[in-house]
């Protein structure tokens, strides 16, 4: 009799993330400047034991400072959307719920762009930060209007959040409409999404966030698979569902905000992600969770190296990847797998 | 086993249950009739601490069930509500461990005992046969019955049922309840049913609460309840009762207006 236990986590994860090493492995090699992958590999080991054995001067930057990083950042964004995207499905039992539904990008986007148009984008923590800010303020509104009598009523908090980001989005409008040339383009494309601006160290400041924000929505897995036949029902099983839901959403919504702090509004991570696990392993949040994060995270390293390499020199907003090649497949999973168990 | 102490809940304005007080025995198979909107619905949502009365409590054996958490709740009262939406279907056992939740606290996986007694569950309610298909795929009658095998994995003392029987044929409703009756008589389970059919309720309760508009009008065995004036009075429309030809309990039948 099949049972979800630790021990098939554990192993579906450990494969995932052998996935998701040679993702990464690959994504390094790749560029204008392209290093053997065997060297890739040994210009990593050796810097990471504190050697300086393998590869020239440039090699080891284009690696280790450029490269990297951005794997890594696109791979922590991607994991967070995925995450997120999967509880907001859950807690609002809607199939068409993304990480954005509640405004916080919204509120990430107004932060961006106000911080661009002041001339902050170029100092190294300016823009993240304030595209935090701006999203964690959001995250406050929303809460405070969507909440009635001390309870989250999923549709009013929905309401709250869509109304929210639709005032948002006239914000960005406006700054749009007055915003130079210059700063236009790159305003265009942090709303696409785009990792070619972001800051390494970036990392440093969402990493917590999501490995948090994972770590204790993880705990709470189990009795989001309850909340999924509704809140009644999750009530009847003993779970204290006020709590459950207070902490779920303020944890998706963080981790929806990290995540778009560093990189923009990248779209369809959030949607498909989820999906497509779903339609391999099932519902079951306690395998969802950590391989949605874990596939999320090679699928956006992926998308980030094509969106790099593509028209390279040129570099594309990687949203437009995750677009490209997300719709397709996710069609393809639907033709292929019984629509009826998702949908 | 569960005394209700003179309850009275409202959603906003207006009462829907006023002042109902009543007592419910261990091992007993009590139905709650009475027409729409007389709060039968509220007062099962009430029973198992969904909503809080405000006025009046509700003493599950002798304690106060303001003062149980809801896993505590959920050990000993099991609910099998109506239909529930099926958004991302879960496998039958998938379904059926859900009702371990309340005994496994924080942890986030279920045990081998826990798997033993969804099992045995199954077992039960005849749904083993197909414990690794989807939710989604099983009949309206099955899926009633993966729902009991969930109540049964809660190892409750109690299970309250909500219009069991709506949307079952006439051998799935027999079926169903002949499943209840047998949980009831031999496992000592204590039933708490919401019903609309009352030939059924009168066929299968030891007892029935008939409530009108948000207070009990009627308590008692069948007999008692199911009269043509309480009916009457209560429903607004003519009835004709007599007895059933083999049990001998009370059975209404319809009438059309103005015709006989």
């Amino acid at each position: 009799m099949n049972i979800l236990t630790p021990k098939k986590v554990l192993t579906i994860s450990i494969f995932l993330s052998l996935l998701l090493i040679l993702v990464i492995l690959v994504s390094i090699t790749i560029g204008s400047v392209k290093v053997p992958p065997l060297r890739s590999i040994r210009i990593l080991f050796l810097s990471l034991l504190g050697l300086k054995g393998a590869g020239s001067e440039t090699e080891r930057t284009i690696l280790l400072s450029l490269r990297l990083p951005r794997a890594i950042l696109a791979g922590l964004v991607g994991a967070g959307l995925s995450v997120s995207g999967a509880a907001f499905q859950a807690l609002l039992r809607n199939p068409l719920a993304d990480p954005y539904i509640l405004g916080v990008s919204g509120g990430a986007a107004v932060g961006a762009v106000i911080a661009i148009l002041l001339g902050l984008g170029t100092f190294s923590f300016g823009l993240p930060l304030a595209s935090f800010l701006g999203a964690l303020v959001t995250i406050l509104v929303v809460f405070y209007f969507g909440r009635q009598d001390g309870k989250i009523h999923p549709n009013t908090l929905l309401l709250a959040g869509v109304i929210t980001g639709s005032f948002l989005s006239a914000l960005i409008m406006f700054f749009i409409s007055v915003s130079r040339r210059e700063e236009l383009h790159t305003i265009i494309f942090w709303l696409m999404g785009d990792f070619s601006f972001s800051n390494a160290r970036a990392i440093f400041i969402i990493f917590p966030y999501i490995l948090l924000g994972f770590f204790l929505l993880y705990l709470r897995s189990r009795q989001l698979n309850l909340i999924l036949s509704g809140e009644e029902n999750a009530v009847q099983l003993g779970v204290n569902v006020e709590k459950l839901k207070l902490l779920s959403y303020l944890l998706a919504s963080l981790i929806t905000a990290a995540s778009v702090s560093a990189c923009g509004l990248i779209g369809f991570v959030g949607l498909i992600i989820p999906h497509s696990v779903r339609l391999i392993f099932g519902p079951d949040h306690r395998l969802l969770i950590p391989s949605a994060a874990l596939l999320g995270a090679s699928f956006l390293i992926a998308s980030d190296t094509l969106a790099r390499t593509l028209l390279a020199p040129v570099e594309l907003p990687v949203g437009v990847i995750t677009a490209a090649l997300g719709g397709p497949f996710f069609i393809y999973l639907l033709r292929t797998r019984k629509v009826i168990r998702t949908l | 086993m569960i005394e209700v102490h003179s309850i009275s809940f409202r959603y906003h304005e207006d009462w829907v249950l006023q002042e109902v007080s009543f007592q419910v025995e261990k091992g007993e198979f009590v139905a709650v009739i009475g027409p729409n909107g007389s709060g039968k619905t509220t007062l099962l949502k009430i029973l198992y601490r969904l909503l809080a009365p405000q006025q009046g409590e509700i003493l599950f054996e002798l304690v106060s069930m303001k003062k149980m958490d809801r896993a505590d709740i959920a050990k000993r009262i099991a609910v099998v509500a109506q239909e529930t939406h099926l958004l991302f279907p879960f496998t039958v056992l998938e379904t059926v461990l859900m009702g371990r939740s309340p005994y496994l606290g924080n942890s986030i996986f279920e045990s081998e005992k826990d798997l033993e007694i969804a099992k045995r569950a199954m077992e039960w309610t005849k749904v083993l046969p197909f414990s690794e298909r989807p939710m989604d795929e099983l009949s309206g009658g099955e899926r009633k019955r993966v729902f009991i095998a969930r109540a049964l994995a809660q190892e409750p003392e109690v299970i309250l049922l909500d219009e069991p029987t709506a949307n079952l044929d006439i051998h799935h409703q027999i079926d169903f309840l002949d499943l209840i009756l047998t949980l009831n008589r031999e496992r000592g389970l204590t039933i708490i049913m919401a019903s609309h059919d009352m030939n059924m309720a009168s066929e299968f309760c030891d007892r029935l609460i008939l409530l009108q508009g948000g207070r009990i009008y009627k308590m008692g065995p069948p007999g008692e309840v199911i009269t043509r004036e309480n009916i009457e009075s209560v429903y607004g429309c003519q009835v004709w009762i007599d007895q059933h030809p083999i049990s001998g309990m009370p059975r209404i039948s319809l009438m059309k207006k103005g015709g006989h």
